[in-house]
């Protein structure tokens, strides 16, 4: 008997499969890995048994009982519960608001707000998922929030629950204690999918493991007699080439420099970035390792000129530059890669080559005497697609209408293509999958080669590493640790970003 | 001077505070409830005209009040359900939509006066609602003057305010209508139907200004002119905001922005000498101001405005 | 691309249109009036003969300016409904100068008393562009709010300052040297039109050609792209008002200069919300203003005539510019109404 399986599911999205005659199947009781690549359709197959969406063709399995999925209703009524790797939580509500909302106790038609605390303090208790019902969810941590997430499935009668990418926000310790959570769940007999692209937690954790490659699904193996390395071969079928690393001895030039700065938090909670200290030097990449919401977005803000220090200097090049608006720090030579592409990056309903100047778009090169200057911009659009390997049809095309990656790579081109000394780079391969995100780290390797300052802000560890020089470790809005790459373990990385400086 | 201080410290300023602010109130509420469940209303002001003519038109045709408001609620509740399918179902911009509702109703009111009644400026007198007076209430001094007598819909609204703070914020109902403006995603993945409680809102919300119609047309005056909104429902809109997208917030704003028009009306009768039209602007520059100051302290539900389908969750 | 885009929205703003009168028969019919009669005296009221065309051109031109006002602020991301007070304060404030300056040289008299009306409504727009930058304050409920006071204030300092001895609360008339030159003689069209068609070239010209209209457009698309682009998000919110209150100052400007040749309180039947309707329909394209603003300027002057002969009240046209902002504001209206074509047995085959 299985608990659930699935059987020859196909989804496209227009011309894309993004699911094509997948199967699937997982047993009572286990933890079973979905392991691939961004992009092999591992989320997506996850979210048509979640009824997010629909399976253009195939068919689901409850208990071997033949299931119709139209919606999440009907698949919570299943006893099929997801976290998702986007919480799906309303910042401004109570803890125990997400949770009860649409299963809400009531009494006399009210909604029963003690017994809701109640329920919730039980199941809490039962798994170890420690949680304050009355914290606005803006207010918990991400960690806590992923707990209400699991608690609002279990709380619905989840005897299948599943787990998208829920280590990618967690810091090493915060992952030791969810695996805990899970094996915990799978005592009673819950069943667990756990979708992810990191092998190793996959071998840890999973009693099972299905790989996904490219919206195929490549085989189903029991995790014992899995090594990492097969399951390497299943999950990418080909080799990536290593990155061509030439190091250059970083010269003593200091190109960017932040000197005691901070940012004041809301009134009455503590500073976003207190007394931050940073110097990039010329041919070195500075990385910045911590868990998300230590106050990444913050310096990010503060180095590219869109948020002004409460206190502190930032110098470019030897020039005091604070209080500059993010113009006039890139007019000096800042190239800047946005953590948030979509929100930042570029203007998603304009053309390629509209984009491929903002920013620059007052240079003499793409504007005279408040005209702009139609042909240089097109031609300037078209070089940055012929060198930069954008995948479009035309410059004409709106930038919307690209894919992550390739607007991306677009946006890499703008900002790396014009005179610069210093690059400030932010989750510049989120979301992306393996082929654009090993094109962008050369990149900003051969930036660094170059001889340009790289300032490096990632979640992804694994980034941080491959590509700094040395490492500051930023915890609550201080950088608690800065050194070179090599003379940190992971697991005093992983000490030093949850604030555990003694053990270190 | 003593003249000045007579005209705004009066107790009878109070009295028709409480006059001019339910309508108000009624509509903000209404703006409230869509604005948490995510749907922009700037069609509060078509639905309050639709409800003040529906309201006349109902009393015209049965001779009775009440039934005109029954009709007047009906009225609202229509507009508003235009409103909910372009907005919702049709996916139309919600500011958009919103104003070319206040079109509509502005020429189809003003048409059905022409063609029900063959007037072009105002309908004929009909049956109004009259006036309670509260016994016990209206005896106690100063308190009496205030709230002892008057129009019933006056009572019935303050009961139905402090009746949708409770749906808003004491049930499961209304913890469903802030998820979805909050984050309908999150709404659609509890199993929530996102779409029948947007629906459901603005439909209400037009009923609530509806009911404020009504107000003006058989409370207020006993009978229907033309655009006799007169800009109330974007003063509700206002009031909404400033009140924290909350019933008894909309009230107390509401309260204010009366109260600079009770006494604007006592200046122009007590004949202080300022003119007309600069008495008139008062409660309109008001509104900016109290907007300009209000919009810095409160926050908008995430999703406000946002056109959701289910599937689309990233 | 953009071509066959705009063709098909053009195509759907007819269909729209259509409807909105469709819907428009259906009332006349129920109302116990001659729908027949209602809408051949709309269709010669509007196209009949010279001097309706000139009606329709007098009725369409303040819509130009209306109009191209509120397309404009649209592409800051800015819904300007407060271009009716604009109006009134541009109105005014041309008329006063156009009277006062008598000692300039009448081309140039009537140039400043143009700018005039432009700086005026400019200085109006400024208010909610200001409020909405610094602060946030929703454009759409303080431009509203400053309709009702610009109307009263205008009122006011007519009665007050600038009343003619006569009976009625206006200005005097204007002297011929102060008015706009006739372009039809024996019609009301005045050079007004042509000035509106200007503005719409000049103002396309700054939309799709220069810097400030690209900044623009990134602001009203994507503000937090645009302030990341270094563009100063605040001061291009501010400019677009302003350059839209300018716009609908004209209005003002050209009908008291060149229609009415005087300024009278409440004189405006409601053109800066038809402006409304003249933008949502021309969508993103500036020159798409023109046929729109025709289009409303059309059922104006066909809804006078058929008020006139068919004894239709005119208000039916203001309904029918409600449902015309309806629909084409419902983008997903237009492929749902195609797609039922196509499942109709019989029509197209079904799908290819």
């Amino acid at each position: 008997m299985y608990a659930v399986r699935m059987e020859n599911i196909t989804k496209r999205f227009g011309n894309v499969a993004a699911n094509d005659g997948v199967h699937f199947a997982a047993l009572p009781g286990e933890i079973h890995g979905l392991l691939g690549e961004n992009g092999a359709g591992k989320s997506t197959l996850m979210r048509i048994l979640f009824g997010l969406y629909r399976a253009d063709s195939g068919s689901i399995y409850v208990n071997d009982q033949p299931a119709r999925i139209t919606g999440p209703r009907d698949a919570i009524s299943l006893g099929i519960g997801m976290v998702h790797q986007h919480f799906m939580l309303a910042e401004h509500l109570t803890v125990a608001e997400n949770i009860v909302a649409g299963c809400e106790p009531r009494r006399n038609g009210l909604l029963d707000y003690g017994r809701a605390r109640r329920q919730i303090c039980e199941v809490s208790d039962r798994y170890g998922l420690e949680v304050d019902p009355g914290a606005r969810v803006e207010e918990i941590s991400v960690g806590q929030q992923q707990r209400v997430e699991i608690i609002k499935a279990l709380m619905r009668g989840a005897q299948t629950l599943i787990l998208d990418e829920p280590t990618a926000v967690l810091t090493p310790p915060e992952v030791d204690e969810l695996f805990a959570v899970m094996r915990a769940l799978r005592e009673p007999g819950t069943t667990i999918v756990f979708i992810t692209h990191k092998l190793k937690e996959t071998m840890e954790v999973s009693d099972r493991v299905t790989v996904l490659r490219d919206g195929k699904t490549i085989g189903t193996i029991d995790t014992s007699d899995a090594t990492p390395d097969s399951l390497v071969e299943m999950m990418v079928g080909r080799s990536l080439p290593a990155h061509d690393d030439q190091r250059v001895p970083p010269r003593e030039a200091v190109l960017l420099e932040l000197r005691d700065v901070s940012v004041a938090g809301r009134k009455g909670s503590r500073a976003r970035l207190d007394g931050v200290s940073l110097a990039v030097r010329s041919g070195e990449v500075l990385g910045i390792a911590g868990v998300d919401g230590n106050g990444q977005l913050e310096l990010e803000e503060v180095a590219t000129g869109l948020r002004r220090p409460s206190k502190g200097r930032i110098v470019l090049i030897g020039q005091d530059v604070t209080g500059f608006d993010t113009g006039r720090i890139r007019e000096k030579g800042v190239a800047c890669i946005p953590s948030d592409r979509l929100k930042r990056g570029m203007v998603d309903s304009l053309s390629l080559a509209r984009n491929s100047v903002l920013g620059v778009h007052r240079s003499s090169d793409f504007s005279r005497r408040g005209v702009l200057l139609e042909n240089a911009l097109r031609e300037h659009a078209q070089g940055i697609v012929d060198k930069y390997d954008v995948r479009a049809e035309s410059i004409d095309q709106t930038m919307g209408s690209l894919s992550g990656g390739n607007q991306q790579k677009m946006l890499v081109g703008r900002e790396l293509g014009r005179p610069h000394s210093v690059v400030i780079a932010a989750q510049p391969t989120r979301g992306l999958d393996v082929g654009a995100t090993h094109y962008i780290r050369e990149q900003i390797l051969a930036s660094r080669a170059s001889g340009k300052a790289v300032l490096l802000i990632s979640a992804e560890l694994d980034e941080v590493l491959e590509l700094s020089d040395r490492i500051a470790v930023i915890y609550e809005g201080r950088i608690v640790d800065v050194r070179p790459t090599s003379s940190f373990t992971e697991r005093e990385l992983g000490l030093l970003m949850t604030g555990q400086r003694n053990e270190v | 001077m003593s003249g000045f201080a007579d005209v705004v410290f009066n107790v009878n300023n109070l009295t028709a505070t409480i006059r001019m602010a339910t309508p108000i109130a009624l509509a903000a509420m209404g703006g409230a409830f869509s604005e948490r469940s995510g749907v922009v209303n700037i069609g509060l002001e078509g639905m309050m005209l639709a409800g003040a003519f529906c309201g006349v038109l109902g009393s015209h045709l049965t001779g009775s009040p009440w039934l005109g408001v029954l009709l007047a609620v009906a009225g609202g509740g229509l507009v508003g359900a235009i409103l909910a399918v372009f907005a919702i179902r049709l996916k139309a911009d919600h500011v958009v939509t919103g104003v070319g509702i206040n079109i509509l109703a502005s020429g189809a009111t003003t048409w059905l006066m022409q063609v029900i009644w063959k007037r072009k400026g105002a309908t004929d007198m009909v049956a109004g609602l009259g006036t309670w007076s509260v016994p016990g209430l209206r005896d106690i001094p100063v308190l009496g003057t205030i709230l002892g007598v008057h129009s019933p819909l006056v009572y019935i609204s303050l009961i139905l305010i402090v009746l949708g703070w409770v749906l808003m914020f004491r049930t499961p109902l209304g913890l469903r209508m802030r998820m979805t403006g909050e984050h309908p995603e999150a709404a659609d993945t509890v199993g929530i139907n996102v779409h029948a409680v947007q629906y459901l809102c603005v439909i209400l919300s037009g009923c609530l200004a509806g009911l404020g119609g009504a107000y003006l047309s058989l409370a207020q005056l006993n009978w229907f002119s033309k655009d006799m909104s007169a800009g109330r429902g974007y003063m509700a809109l206002a009031a909404c905001i400033f009140g924290g997208w909350n019933p008894l917030g909309g009230l107390g704003a509401s309260f204010l922005f009366s109260f600079t028009d009770a006494i604007q009306m006592r200046m122009q009768t007590a004949q202080i000498p300022l003119p007309v039209e600069i008495i008139q602007m008062i409660p309109y520059l008001l509104t900016i101001l109290i907007l300009a100051g209000a919009v810095v302290r409160s926050r908008p539900p995430a999703a406000l405005g946002k056109h959701y389908e289910a599937g689309q969750v990233r | 691309m953009g071509l066959r885009g705009n063709a098909s929205r053009f195509a759907y703003s007819a269909i729209a249109v259509l409807l909105a009168l469709l819907i428009g028969a259906v009332l006349i019919g129920a109302s116990g009036y001659s729908v027949m009669e209602a809408y051949s005296n709309l269709l010669m009221g509007a196209f009949g003969g010279v001097y309706s065309l000139a009606t329709t051109v007098v009725m369409s031109t303040p819509l130009l300016f209306t109009g191209l006002a509120v397309a404009f602020a649209f592409q800051c991301g800015l819904f300007n409904v407060g271009a009716e007070g604009q109006l009134y304060v541009g109105a005014l404030t041309s008329a006063v100068i156009a009277l006062s300056f008598s000692w300039l040289p009448p081309t140039l008299r009537v140039i400043v008393a143009l700018a005039a009306g432009a700086g005026a409504g400019a200085a109006l727009g400024f208010v909610p562009g200001y409020l909405k930058a610094k602060i946030g304050a929703h454009e759409v409920i303080t431009t509203i709010m400053l309709n009702y006071v610009a109307i009263s204030l205008t009122t006011f300092l007519v009665k007050n300052y600038f009343r003619d001895p006569g009976p009625v609360d206006q200005t005097v008339l204007l002297p011929s040297g102060s008015r706009l030159p006739e372009l039809v003689p024996g019609t009301r069209v005045s050079l007004g039109v042509v000035i509106g068609i200007l503005a719409v070239a000049l103002l396309d010209h700054v939309m799709r050609r220069s810097v400030l209209g690209y900044e623009i457009q990134a602001v009203g698309r994507n503000p937090h792209a645009a302030e990341y682009g270094g563009v100063n998000v605040r001061a291009r919110t501010v400019q677009a008002m302003m350059i839209s209150g300018a716009v609908a100052g004209l209005a003002g400007s050209v009908e008291a200069m060149g229609t009415l040749y005087r300024f009278i309180p409440y004189f405006s039947p409601g053109y800066g919300f038809t402006g409304i309707a003249v933008a949502v329909i021309a969508g993103q394209s500036m020159w798409a203003v023109i046929p729109a603003a025709v289009l409303f300027g059309a059922l104006q002057s066909g809804g006078q005539s058929m008020q006139l002969f068919a004894g239709i009240p005119m208000e039916l046209m203001t309904m029918v510019q409600g449902l015309v902002i309806l629909f084409v504001a419902a983008p997903t209206l237009g492929s749902m109404l195609l797609g039922l074509r196509r499942r109709l047995p019989g029509k197209g085959g079904g799908r290819a």
